[in-house]
């Protein structure tokens, strides 16, 4: 074996977002050894970004809610093509998540009678989302955190897996290497837990952190798990598109949850242009009634601007495309509006949505309570993920489970936003849960001194290449390249031909991966992270490509300019990625999960 | 578009020196941008951490022209480009390399401090009742980033190295939020005096000034502890009366 420093952990857990913190707090309750393992430091993954809220229906803003309207709504927004069984299990169990925060220490803004307040957002019939001013995302990861770290859990921060060991079919245990010294490590499991977030790092445009590289998914494709929707790559419609360094820099839907417009350069306000006939229903016909709704009217209905992501995404870039844009390419986001009908209109805006009123401010010189914001769609989110069964959360190799952002199954073809956070609460402790069950009723398998010594010669190969003698490339132009890439071949609105170009463009990139060097020593280098991150980054990058040219349908996130409508076909048809035994990308079809008759009853109640 | 020169520190616990770099500018840049363009095109393995590029994580701590900053935070606009732009590494931690510090007494104190504990919950569904206005004070504290910026800058720590004795601004906040966390019923009081060592800031608010979040740590968090811990303990009867009512308040 190898000279490595090994841990033994009973549970291994990947990630430190939402969703790693509570499976390893969910482990530890069940008394099994926990160890938790992250390339960023502690309480600072990319959770921390998340702004708007927590979606559990606690009825305490609208007692008209409940999970039934909740799980209708999770199952509209992604096109039904969801797991319903994940959006059932889901909407029932997130408010007691959401409670069990308050209990550790989270503080939500409240209601006037002292209760957690929720506020609207899009897709979402009723005021639904549990939230602290536009950061929600560390109140949430800063709760998990202070608790865990009480609880016994053995974390490794700034340390990346780049490969999960496996005896036989069963994974167990992990090889990653210390950022900070460069050392490889061993970790000896009887159960992984993936829980390693999104993948926005392979598009230039991205509102995500710098760890959303898709290790996760790559790691678990790689181990032989089966990858599930990657083509539903979800663009948030607003993200900043000025100054240039940052742009994709999320703009919180809350803005338009708090009554924000989106016009083009004419000053029309284009989103009642085009209402899709599913949510023409419950969307309001004139602005009057759109302004009603985001001051609290339980009789309006919402106004158009919190329509679906997908949908205000590509109403966008039809605005820009036709010639309707602002001058860096653009729509307008306008929230000072408001001071035409509240007093104190800009004390109000610092209130509810600091940090954007500090983001635009600090990094853009706009004062949002005077000036609209100029924005564009960005890359945020993956609905596309580890394929899980949906009570366990374990994928189709023993002992690897996944859950949060690099698990699929919840958001069908489009999510809703604070659908995440919910998610990250529900599975993570699902995940965490039969995890540790997994254990205990496992003995501990071998770890090959093969496998590790191959996966330590790999990751290593880019020092042997000389980069100063000009013959081999640094990693950081691959990287560019390639999100320039996907960015331009596979972005919003697709087209075959442009994604066969993709296709061959990765082969080419893999090349370059291959052959990529960099300079200096082991010692926190991020060169070499980056060569290594390119791995991830390639591998889901053709996933998502190889689906998105199955798919000859547009639904949710996923638009085809050559089939710009729904199939039938396709609507019951699961796009589903593995590693053939030959080393290359397989696809094949399968039949979506029937939805049982009571689940389509509630559906049909919502409707 | 415009360039700047840099002298960036680079070297490991052993030893190091500047090295200068030069970058192009571009209108709304960060610093962060500028460390990123030298790592792509002159010095791939320069270290410094980073995660969000937004301000919201606290990862990318240095000192920019000797001022403790969020380098993703800092616009290159609001620094002297006529002359060269220092970017230095945390000083009051120990160097890993370039600008990246070992930052884990951090993690190690906060351990330490008694976790929050709440009274019995307000409602059969296990839910509490909070008026807005005392959640307001204590989200306040729960800005904080742990970018740890106000833990460089205190002189306890930078200077003085007193890591043994003293928890330091960002542990204080942390208290402090427990403290007044409304539903908390834990003691705290003589841990801050001893164990924390709360007796050895002596208010000269240099944290505060440097706080991205604008949490104003002096004024709102350690001077109410200060007061909290000597009416504790001058104060006996007072102490006495006070835990009673948070007995009664469970
Ligand atoms: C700006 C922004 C705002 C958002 N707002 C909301 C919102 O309001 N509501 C909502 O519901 N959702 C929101 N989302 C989405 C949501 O934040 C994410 O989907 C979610 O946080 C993902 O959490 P996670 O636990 O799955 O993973 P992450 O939080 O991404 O954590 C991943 C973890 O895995 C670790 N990791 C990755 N690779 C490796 C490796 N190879 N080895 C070791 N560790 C590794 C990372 O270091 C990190 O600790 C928002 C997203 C963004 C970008
Ligand atoms: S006020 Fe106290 S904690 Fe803050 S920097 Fe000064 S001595 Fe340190
Ligand atoms: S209190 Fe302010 S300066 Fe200190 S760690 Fe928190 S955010 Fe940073
Ligand atoms: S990178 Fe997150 S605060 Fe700067």
């Amino acid at each position: 074996m190898p000279d490595y420093p090994t841990h033994e952990h009973d549970v291994l857990i990947i990630g430190s977002g939402g969703a790693g913190l509570r499976a390893a707090i969910e482990a530890s309750a069940a008394a099994v050894k926990v160890g938790l393992v992250c390339k960023c430091l502690l309480g600072k993954a990319h959770t921390v970004m998340a702004e708007g809220g927590i979606a559990a229906a606690l009825a305490n803003v609208d007692e008209r809610d409940g999970w039934q309207v909740h799980f209708a709504d999770t199952m509209r927004g992604g096109q039904y093509v969801n797991n319903w069984r994940m959006a059932e299990l889901h909407a029932k169990e997130a408010p007691a998540r959401v409670r069990e925060l308050e209990a550790w220490g989270a503080l939500f803004d409240r209601t006037p009678d002292g209760r957690i307040l929720q506020r609207n957002f899009g897709g979402h019939k009723y005021p639904r989302l549990a939230h602290v001013g536009d950061r929600t995302g560390l109140e949430m990861i800063r709760t998990l955190q202070d608790h865990g770290v009480h609880l016994g859990i053995d974390v490794h921060m700034e340390v990346a897996i780049v490969e999960l060991l496996k005896d036989g079919d069963r994974v167990v245990g992990a090889l990653g290497y210390d950022r900070e010294r460069g050392q490889f490590k061993i970790f000896h499991a009887k159960a992984v837990v993936l829980a390693t977030g999104g993948i926005g790092k392979s598009y230039k445009i991205t509102s995500n952190s710098w760890d959303c590289t898709g290790d996760g998914h790559a790691l678990a494709y790689h181990a032989g798990a089966e990858l599930l929707d990657m083509e539903y790559v979800q663009f948030h419609p607003t993200g900043m598109v000025w100054p240039p360094s940052v742009c994709g820099m999320l703009v919180t839907e809350g803005v338009r949850g708090e009554g924000g417009i989106l016009t083009n350069k004419d000053g029309k306000r284009f989103m009642f242009d085009s209402i899709p006939d599913n949510y023409k229903a419950q969307t309001a016909d004139n602005e009057e009634e759109g302004w009603r709704y985001t001051q609290g009217d339980r009789n309006a209905r919402r106004p158009a601007e919190l329509l679906t992501r997908d949908h205000v995404a590509r109403c966008i870039v039809r605005e820009i495309k036709e010639g309707r844009g602002t001058p860096h390419g653009g729509v307008w986001l306008d929230i000072s509006w408001i001071k035409k009908r509240i007093p104190n209109a800009a004390e109000h805006i610092k209130r509810k949505l600091p940090s954007m009123y500090h983001q635009f401010k600090q990094l853009g010189d706009v004062d949002i309570t005077r000036e609209p914001m100029e924005v564009g769609p960005t890359t945020h989110y993956i609905m596309g993920g580890v394929r899980v069964n949906a009570d366990t959360q374990m994928s189709c190799v023993p002992g690897l489970f996944a859950a949060g952002e690099c698990a699929a199954g919840i958001n069908g073809a489009n999510r809703l936003g604070g659908n995440s956070l919910s998610d990250l609460l529900v599975f993570g402790k699902r995940a965490g849960e039969h995890a540790a069950k997994f254990a205990k009723e496992s003995k501990a398998g071998q770890i090959s001194a093969a496998q590790i010594e191959e996966g330590a010669r790999s990751a290593l190969e880019p020092f042997d290449r000389n980069v100063s003698a000009g013959q081999f490339e640094g990693p950081y132009q691959v990287q560019y390249d390639l999100q320039e890439m996907m960015q331009r071949e596979v972005g919003i609105v697709r087209r075959q031909d442009e994604m066969e170009r993709a296709l061959e463009g990765l082969a080419k990139l893999w090349e370059r991966a291959r052959r990529v060097g960099v300079t200096g020593h082991r010692q926190f280098n991020p060169g070499w992270h980056t060569a290594l991150d390119l791995r991830s980054l390639l591998t889901v990058s053709e996933a998502v490509t190889r689906a998105a040219i199955e798919r000859k349908e547009s639904r949710g996130a996923h638009f085809r300019e050559d089939f710009p409508d729904k199939d039938a076909t396709f609507g019951k048809t699961s796009l589903i990625l593995r590693k053939g035994p030959d080393g290359a990308m397989q696809l094949r079809r399968e039949p979506l999960p029937a939805l049982p008759d009571h689940l389509k009853k509630v559906i049909e109640e919502m409707k | 578009m415009s360039t700047a020169t840099f002298k960036i520190w680079r070297g490991d616990a052993t030893g190091g020196n500047f090295v200068d770099y030069t970058a192009q500018v571009s209108e709304g840049m960060v610093v962060l941008d500028a460390l990123h363009q030298i790592q792509a095109t002159q010095a791939n393995d320069l270290a410094c951490r980073w995660n969000c590029k937004a301000g919201k994580c606290g990862s990318c701590s240095a000192e920019v022209n000797g001022m403790p900053k969020l380098t993703c935070m800092t616009r290159m606009s609001q620094l002297p480009l006529d002359k060269p732009v220092t970017i230095e590494p945390m000083k009051a931690f120990p160097l890993v390399k370039d600008l990246v510090t070992d930052v884990s007494w951090n993690f190690a104190v906060k351990k330490k401090i008694k976790p929050f504990k709440p009274r019995a919950p307000d409602a059969p569904d296990g839910s509490w009742r909070m008026a807005q206005a005392d959640v307001d004070r204590v989200q306040e504290f729960r800005k904080c980033i742990e970018c740890f910026l106000c833990q460089d800058v205190c002189h306890v720590l930078r200077e003085h190295h007193k890591h043994d004795e003293f928890i330091g601004p960002r542990f204080l906040v942390y208290v402090a939020a427990l403290e007044m966390h409304p539903l908390d019923t834990e003691d705290r009081r003589a841990d801050l005096k001893q164990a924390h060592g709360i007796g050895l800031c002596n208010i000269t608010k240099c944290c505060t000034k440097v706080c991205p979040e604008n949490i104003t740590i002096t004024d709102n968090a350690i001077i109410p502890l200060k007061e909290r811990v000597v009416d504790g303990f001058y104060d006996p009867l007072r102490w006495l009366l006070n835990s009673a009512k948070k007995t009664l308040k469970r």
